[in-house]
């Protein structure tokens, strides 16, 4: 019998792509189909008087708009649910969603957006973590009691260890310390957020999408539009491009609250430009790091602080924080470690899972400090990993148990493809003990 | 102001009413449902939407719609009008040149261009030609060797 | 003055989400013909799902694979699984499928006992076939036993909706301990290399990266020809971040946000390097089926450590950020003359 897994095999769902048959969301064009595009807040931070639509609905072609008073149900969503659908009396980053104007095509919506008289008190924002971090600094939102996530109650800093780093650093022959900051990136897929919501014949709210995770939005949705689960069929399965930008919900909501009101199928989408400016993104860290190593090059401790800039809502920050800590010593095996992670708001969009999503931010500086601590100990780089890497049965920091443990493979792999001799007793070492 | 534009597209003659302002792009996904070409970013920056013009790769998303008039389009459906596959698409599919599939399109139709004018180019000509053509997914080594194999002759139509 | 210079980091990338608690649900039906159609959650963005789930589930029903029938179209009936994201498919969703295909096996060989006149326990499931242990020509293929479950060959069966269904998750949902923090449920971590071979421009600060190898352990490479393409693909969020990309260049203010993909410039097939080498290993991995785990998300973190190492080998300076924009270079030189 034909063993399949091992094979190499083209796309099962390939013809499609390169036929250009296959349907995104935004090859969705339905009769009668209307659009929507966001009325979007000017200012990093601001507080709303009024919003007067009454000279946008004289435009030919608007159909009307959606406001916070129109959601049906839960007015908050996110991985925290704390994020706002519509901007009610606050907003909390320049680009915050206030409210739909929806119309026969988008040049009508945004010649009705220029009409819209927004009165909005624009107030101080706070933008560096440092800062808000303060306290009295001024809060990101109203609705928070300080600018800090709270891992547990009363608690704002989430400490993760295993040892004893004092010791670990206090037996070690050099230390190696450094300040790194990770910056921000977009997803950028090549799709930009779109949503395509209607009424099928049973009356039930359809909806395209190109969520990365049905089951999770499906849940928010239906809070949000106070519908049970099967009244909604959340269609997906083609996404031009995830990267988790489609990890949170940008577009479907907008949509489907659109469709609720009017009664027509409608089409919502992020142009590049908003996609570039207010979709969520990879948000910053900023990580201090204190390697202790032996002259042998054994590393004996690795204290951490780091801090994430998650921006106004919380989203998938928090979890963010969490993980980086437990990974950010990288594949290394060091009996003593102590990570110190904060997640702090600021008035930005917020941050959300991008590829590599807060591993990244812990394996550059960890791999930064492992090229300094070499140079520091006067030991070959390849050296230095291949002495600390872990064998299966070392523990990270979070104490979990490492199985399968593979980076003198990736390492001698590497190596070898990419014509670097390493020498013997180097290669003789295995991942499966020491 | 609205007017007739006619043109061929993908072999067969079309009219269409548009304005003077709509894009190629528009009239193509939204008025004649062609749907292969994308919209990526509206600002000619990532060639989702590219096309071939009298043979020349554009950007249908900063081309006037009305400036095609009497003149050829081809866009990704018009590679197979028989319903078999091009030997570029045969190629894509087999080297894994693609994986959301979404510049599929456009990177198919630059390759044409390509291949049309250079029938055996260098991997550093296919790669500086096809730099218009941007993958987020990060297929450019597969993409270079699928048009690598057809220019070798290992497609044959 | 152009500088050339060589860099490598090993990292990881673990594979579920950190605390578990994210489970993958998968269905397989088999068709009056005998042809099943497989229903995953998983969906597909374009990093082959939907291929890779297939090729597990003809595995597992040990059928040829053209008698398989693959769907991720998430809808009323479709399985859902947490989703395609922490590189969790590869190691989680095999187990939903391999769960799946156990329990039709099971309806099947319950539903042929019947009409064999045996205990289902009496029966063996090889190869797409039910058959009588010891006597092998007393069988039923599975287009005899769909088709009499449906109702279109053999009369007088009782008609059966023969569906397999399978969850699973890594572990339940932990939270971390409150005063060590420990957090012991992690699915499963891979491994990666990357060493490059950079040239930086030091009038320009602008780094050309002219040779990159990357190579990961994946446990087990269930599709070679999409393992290159993660491994290739993700070193343009990797290549992005390292040298061109940054939504806030004037970190932390917000000022200047790039608003179009001129300014938020993406890596072209210029960018990428001139000679790419890549390749796998294999450690099968205890928590997978097969040994399968997955890793695509660590091909981005590899490139930019590797890629400062290799500018600190170039022109001696410690570039701590990313991205290492010419700005950023030119910087960090000029503060090296001071």
């Amino acid at each position: 019998m034909t063993e399949y897994v091992g094979m190499a095999m083209p796309r099962y769902d390939g013809i499609g792509q390169v036929k250009g048959q296959t349907k995104f969301v935004d090859d969705f064009v339905l009769p009668g189909m209307l659009y929507a595009k966001a009325l979007r807040s000017p200012v990093h931070k601001g507080l709303i008087r009024s919003v007067d639509f009454s000279a946008a609905k004289k435009v030919p072609g608007v159909v009307g708009f959606v406001t916070a008073d129109d959601i049906p149900g839960n007015r908050l969503f996110g991985a925290c649910g704390d994020q706002q659908v519509l901007a009610e009396s606050y907003t909390a980053y320049k680009g915050e969603d206030i409210a739909l104007v929806v119309a026969v095509d988008e040049d009508t919506c945004m010649e009705a957006l220029e009409k819209v008289k927004l009165d909005i008190e624009e107030q101080e924002p706070v933008f560096d973590m440092f800062e808000a971090a303060k306290p009295g600094a001024p809060l990101v939102r109203p609705d928070l009691k300080s600018n800090m996530w709270e891992f547990m109650p009363g608690v704002t800093t989430r400490v993760i260890y295993l040892g004893d780093v004092d010791k670990g650093l206090a037996e070690a022959d050099y230390i190696v310390e450094g300040r790194y900051t990770t910056g921000e990136q977009d997803h950028a897929a090549m799709e930009p957020m779109v949503s395509v919501a209607y009424f099928d014949d049973a009356e039930r709210l359809v909806i395209h999408t190109h969520s990365q995770c049905l089951q999770f939005q499906l849940g928010s949705l239906a809070s949000i539009f106070d519908l049970p689960l099967s009244r909604i069929r959340y269609i997906g399965g083609v996404v031009g491009g995830g990267f988790g930008g489609k990890n949170h919900i940008h577009a479907d909501h907008f949509a489907g609250l659109a469709a609720l009101k009017f009664r027509r199928p409608v089409k919502y989408r992020l142009s590049r430009r908003e996609d570039l400016l207010y979709s969520t993104k990879r948000g910053v860290f900023i990580l201090e790091y204190k390697t202790g190593v032996k002259k042998d090059g054994r590393l004996t401790a690795n204290y951490i602080k780091l801090w994430h800039d998650a921006g106004a809502y919380g989203g998938f920050s928090p979890y963010g924080v969490e993980k980086c800590s437990m990974f950010a010593s990288g594949p290394y095996h060091i009996p003593n470690m102590r990570v110190e992670g904060q997640c702090v708001f600021t008035n930005k969009a917020g941050s959300s899972s991008m590829r590599g999503f807060t591993i990244m931010n812990g394996q550059f500086p960890m791999e930064m400090q492992m090229t300094k601590v070499a140079e520091a100990v006067g030991i070959d780089q390849w050296e230095l990993r291949f002495i600390n890497a872990w064998r299966d049965g070392d523990m990270g920091v979070s104490r979990y148990v490492v199985r399968g443990a593979g980076a003198l493979e990736a390492m001698t792999g590497a190596a070898k493809l990419a014509g670097i001799e390493l020498p013997d007793h180097l290669l003789a070492m295995s991942s499966r003990g020491r | 102001m609205k007017q007739i534009l006619s043109f061929t597209l993908n072999g067969a003659p079309v009219d269409v009413i548009v304005t003077a302002t709509e894009t190629l792009l528009d009239v193509l996904r939204e008025k004649l449902g062609v749907t292969g070409p994308k919209r990526g970013c509206d600002n000619g920056d990532c060639g989702t939407c590219t096309v071939l013009l009298d043979g020349e790769p554009v950007r249908s998303c900063l081309t006037i719609a009305l400036t095609v008039a009497g003149r050829q389009v081809l866009t990704v459906e018009g590679l197979s009008p028989d319903g078999d596959l091009h030997p570029l698409q045969k190629a894509f599919h087999e080297h894994g040149a693609f994986q959301c599939g979404f510049c599929t399109p456009g990177m198919l139709m630059s390759a044409k261009a390509l291949l049309d004018t250079n029938p055996n180019p260098s991997r550093v000509e296919i790669r500086e030609y096809m730099s218009g053509n941007l993958c987020r997914c990060g297929s450019y080594e597969e993409v270079v060797e699928a048009i690598q194999a057809v220019a070798a002759g290992e497609y044959k139509e | 003055m152009k500088k050339k210079g060589v860099g490598m980091a090993c990292v990881l990338h673990p594979s579920g989400n950190k605390g578990a608690g994210d489970p993958s649900n998968a269905a397989i039906q088999l068709k009056n013909d005998g042809t099943l159609v497989l229903l995953v959650g998983a969906v597909d963005l374009g990093q082959g799902s939907t291929t890779i789930l297939r090729q597990f589930a003809a595995d597992l029903m040990e059928v040829p694979i053209e008698h398989i029938f693959a769907s991720n179209f998430g809808d009323d009936f479709a399985a859902l699984s947490a989703g395609s994201f922490a590189s969790r498919v590869t190691l989680i969703d095999p187990h939903a499928v391999e769960n799946a295909a156990e329990d039709l096996k099971k309806k099947i060989r319950e539903y042929a006992a019947d009409l064999l006149e045996v205990h289902p326990d009496d029966l063996d499931y090889k190869e797409g076939k039910v058959s009588v242990k010891g006597a092998p020509d007393r069988a039923m293929t599975l287009a005899e036993v769909g088709g009499t479950a449906g109702c279109v060959l053999g009369l007088g069966a009782e008609p059966a909706l023969l569906v397999g269904t399978g969850a699973w998750q890594p572990a339940p949902f932990t939270p971390h301990d409150p005063e060590t923090g420990a957090m012991a449920a992690v699915g499963a971590i891979s491994f990666g290399c990357c060493v490059v071979e950079v040239e930086v421009d030091t009038e320009t600060g602008m780094v050309d990266v002219t040779k990159m190898t990357q190579v990961w352990e994946v446990g087990k490479a269930v599709n070679p020809l999409l393992v290159r393409q993660q491994i290739t693909g993700g070193t343009h969020c990797g290549l992005g971040t390292a040298l061109i990309e940054d939504s806030y260049p004037y970190y932390p203010d917000a000022a200047w946000a790039p608003e179009n993909l001129g300014d938020y410039a993406l890596p072209t097939f210029m960018d990428y390097p001139d000679e790419f080498l890549w390749g796998y290993e294999e450690v099968p991995h205890p928590a997978g089926v097969k040994g399968a785990k997955g890793f695509s998300e660590g091909s981005t973190n590899g490139p930019p450590p590797a890629i400062m190492a290799a500018i600190h080998d170039a022109v001696g300076v410690w570039i701590d950020q990313y991205p290492a924009t010419p700005e950023v270079v030119l910087r960090a030189l000029a503060a090296k003359e001071a």
